[in-house]
Order: C-alpha cells, then structure tokens, then sequence
C-alpha cells in the first residue's frame, strides 16, 4: 500500500498532480474553520471554575439540597422504632443547627467528587481545568472551615488541602460547563462494593448482591442511606454509573420503567431488612435506590453499589 | 422501655454497673477524642511500654476527627466515625482502665467480650449528627499529637451529649439485637 502514489486507506488513489494542484487547500479550510470557530465560541476563564467549585464545596458541607431534606421528613414520619425516632429526630436537627451555626453537617465533609460536563462549543481560557477545580477545592475547604481528609494512599500523609478531588469529565452538546461537586464520606463509600457476576445470575443476582452489600453495611454506612446501583458496562463504567445514580435529585424514579420497577422492588425489600437508622433497627434502612445501567458485553454482569450516608451532598452550578 | 439516664464521666463502678444496653443517655463530663492514627500511636506507646498522653483510667474515648473550629467557636462538626476501624486497639487500651467508649456502628466479638470482661460500655452518637454534638461541647483542648490534625487527641468537656448505650457491661449489644431483626435476608438464603 506505501509504494503506490497518493494511495491512502483515507482518500483512495489520488494522481499526484491533484494532490499538488490542491495541496494548499487543507491549510486553507483549517485557517477559515478555526478562525471563524474560535470567534464564535464561548469562552469562559477558567476562574470562574475555580469560585463556583469552593462555593459549591461550601453550600454543599452546610445544607442538603431539598430533595434529600424531604426524603429524611418523609423517613421520620415512617419510623416507628424508638431509637430510629430518636436518630431520625437528631438527623433533622442536626440540618437546622449546621445552616444556623454555619458549619459543616456532618464533620466528614469528604473527599470532593466533581462532575464536570463540558459543552463541546465552549472554549476554556485562563489556565489548566483540572488545577481550577483544585484550586476551589483548596479554597472551599480552607475558608469554610471544612475538614480535610485527603491523603497518599500509602504513606498515609495528608495533603492538608483536601486536594486532589475526584474529577470525572464529559463532553457533551453545547456550550456551557456544568459542574456538580458532591463531597463523599468514607463511612459509606467503605462499604461499597462491585463484583462481577455472571449472565446466569441475572436479575435475581443482581438484586441479590445489592441486598447483601446494603446488609453486609450495616450500620456502619450510616443508614438510612441512598443506594446507588450501576448495572453493566465495564468494571469502572460499572462503579461510575453507580456514583452517577447518586447524583440524580434523590428520589427521582428511572425513566426506564423496567429499572423504576427495579429501584422500587429493592428499597421495599431493603427496608424490610430491619437493619434501621444507624443500624439499630427500624423501618428505613433507605430512603431511595437509584440505578443506572449501560450495555454490557454477552459474557459479562457487571454491578457496583455505591451507598450513600444519610448526609448526601451534591450541588450544581452551570456556568 | 427506654429510659433516658444522666451520665457523667469519668465514670464510676457503680454507675457503669446500671448501664443497660438500650438505654438513652445524656453524657456529661469529659471526653478524649482518639480516631485511627492516635489508637495506633497510643497502642505503640503501651506495646513500647513508654506512658501515655493521658491516663486512661475510668475515661471516656470519642472516635471522631472534628471539622477544624471556625472562629468564635469552641470547636467545628464533631459526629462519630465507625468504630469497627478502632477494634484491634480496643483490648489493649480497656486493660489500661478505658471504661467507655462513643462511636457508631457494630463492634467486633472481640471487643464486645473485652468489654465484658471490663465492666466498660460501648455507646453510639447518631453518626452525620456533627453540628449538633457540637452544641455539646463546652470546653476543647488539644493534648497530644497535633501533627495529626484532625486526628490529634484533644480533651473535650461535654453537657448533655445524647447517646445509645449498645454494649453494656454484661456484654448485651444491640446490634446484635438489630441483625436478628434483620431476618428477612436470611430466611431468602442470602449469606
């Protein structure tokens, strides 16, 4: 194929003449497409990132946003148990006292898992993206007073910042940038788990293993917790699409009616365990299962279940 | 059935004794914070035979790692963190006199039969509950390992800290209790 004259698996057989007639051609159509592109983006300093990300961090460690405040209400008024009312009442106090006291929920305030949805058309101008989102990490946690938990994975010495965070990115249409910061306490993330199982296993497997994990938890996921279920993929599409149904506005149904179904049949069956606020028996044990699912390969199964502790932190802002 | 009870620490024999698994309790007195890296340092220190920061004797451990304190406040969050992480210290430090400890969440076989052994107790905070255990503590003065940050030993006055007793001195645990109202899972064969 290299011997034969303007022969590409690309352009075809091209005579060599046509191509040196044309050769400034390509050069041209990159100058106008660029030049006419790069006026019409959008552009947005990388500054902005930087501000939204420690805001979010903030508001995120100091108030639950109301979809998870009306899934606790809800849960006190399900309750029956004398010690799951008695947590259940400290949980909706506590929420007062944190906005009123200006301090952070919860004192895990996490390591900062941030979304980031690029729209294709924007152009990020002002420096590294990545390093913005650290950089408002950084001055999040400082300002606010919020804890830091992040360190070397085995030399155990903390970075003192609470950077890096956890950054997952997507392109998609358009050309706004969102952003969704959702820091994530380790008691939950602990005690979450994937495992690969077979296509024999099915349905059944899968709710199987996801009412193990939830049971296996106990109470050291600080129930009542929100589940998040990723079903196929890969092994990390997998474990992000299960951090992924956590950020969904929690308590919102799947809009696969089979998965809804799905998501419907497990909390029932989870919260029929007993297991309780804190794990000292009760009726909630959740207060929402929210999955996402993904083709998967004919061989393959794959399931990841991220739990959620009560105290579930995620804020948004589109810039 | 449930009762809500007074406690103060450091604690006494005899009011240790009257603990029941179950009850509610609002604690008073002091409290030393110890999470993982200061059990693991505590612990070396024994096993080194050197003395440690603080006597442990009829004391009370909170498993927490504070949120740092804002200005103006006496300290930041101050929820419990799992206490299953602390079991393989927990022996070791009831032998030095350790009599109670506040965390969340189940505990091991081990450490519920040293407990026994002991006379201590094991009580749980409502973990995420951090603001409002916060309004609980009247006095914070850090004493050991401030390299550590927020897992530096500090040494808190508390009023009124609302508790669940879990494991007793008889070595009655409510989570034990909770697994068996869990029996839903096994009775569909699940392991």
């Amino acid at each position: 194929m290299g011997n034969r004259t303007g022969s590409s698996p690309v352009l075809g057989t091209i005579k060599k003449d046509t191509l040196q007639k044309y050769r400034w051609y390509p050069a041209v159509f990159c100058f106008l497409v660029l030049d006419h592109g790069g006026m019409g983006l959008r552009k947005l300093n990388v500054d902005l990132v930087t501000a939204t990300v420690a805001q979010l961090c903030v508001e995120a460690c100091r108030e639950l946003s109301a979809d998870v405040r009306a899934l606790l209400e809800q849960a006190r008024n399900e309750e029956e148990s004398a010690f799951g009312c008695f947590i259940l009442d400290q949980v909706l106090e506590n929420l007062e006292v944190a906005a009123r006291e200006q301090l952070p929920i919860c004192q895990d305030t996490g390591i900062c898992v941030v979304f980031l949805e690029i729209g294709q058309d924007l152009h990020l101008t002002g420096g590294d993206l990545e390093a913005a989102v650290n950089a408002g990490v950084r001055r999040g946690y400082q300002e606010g007073y919020l804890r830091k938990s992040v360190l070397s994975p085995l030399t155990r010495i903390n970075t003192f910042d609470n950077t890096p965070a956890v950054i997952h990115t997507r392109m998609v249409p358009g050309d706004r940038l969102k952003i969704t910061v959702a820091p994530k306490g380790a008691g939950s993330e602990n005690m979450s788990r994937l495992k690969m199982l077979k296509p024999a296993d099915g349905i059944e497997g899968v709710k199987r293993f996801v009412l193990e994990t939830v049971a296996a938890a106990g109470g050291c996921a600080c129930p009542p917790v929100i589940v998040g279920v990723g079903i196929g993929g890969t092994m990390e599409k997998a474990a992000l699409l299960a951090k992924t149904a956590l950020i969904r506005p929690a308590g919102t149904a799947s809009s696969d009616p089979t998965v809804a179904e799905l998501e419907k049949e497990l909390l029932a069956l989870i919260n029929q365990t007993g297991i309780g606020p804190q794990g000292l028996g009760g009726k909630v044990t959740a207060l929402a299962v929210q999955i996402e699912t993904y083709p998967t390969h004919i061989a393959a199964l794959p399931v990841a279940v991220n739990l959620q502790c009560h105290v579930a932190r995620h804020r948004s802002a589109i810039l | 059935m449930v009762r809500i009870r007074e406690l103060q620490t450091p604690v006494g024999k005899e009011q240790l004794a009257t603990l029941a698994s179950g009850d509610l309790v609002n604690l008073s007195g002091v409290l030393y914070t110890a999470r993982d890296a200061a059990h693991q340092r505590l612990v070396a220190r024994l096993e080194a035979g050197e003395p440690l920061p603080f006597a442990l004797e009829n004391q009370a451990l909170f498993y927490v790692g504070p949120s740092p304190t804002p200005p103006g406040k006496i300290i930041g969050s101050c929820g419990p963190t799992t206490s299953s992480r602390m079991d393989p210290y927990t022996p070791l430090l009831l032998e030095q006199g350790l009599k109670i400890m506040i965390g969340k969440g189940p505990r091991s076989q081990e450490v519920v039969q040293a407990i026994q052994r002991h006379q201590a107790a094991y009580l749980v905070a409502t973990g995420g509950a951090a603001a409002l255990l916060a309004q609980c503590v009247k006095k914070a003065e850090l004493i050991a390992y401030p390299d550590l940050g927020p897992e530096a030993i500090y040494r808190l006055e508390v009023e009124k800290m609302p508790l669940i007793v879990a494991i007793d001195p008889d070595g009655r645990n409510l989570f034990a209790r909770g697994a068996k109202e869990g029996a839903p899972l096994e009775q569909e064969g699940m392991e």
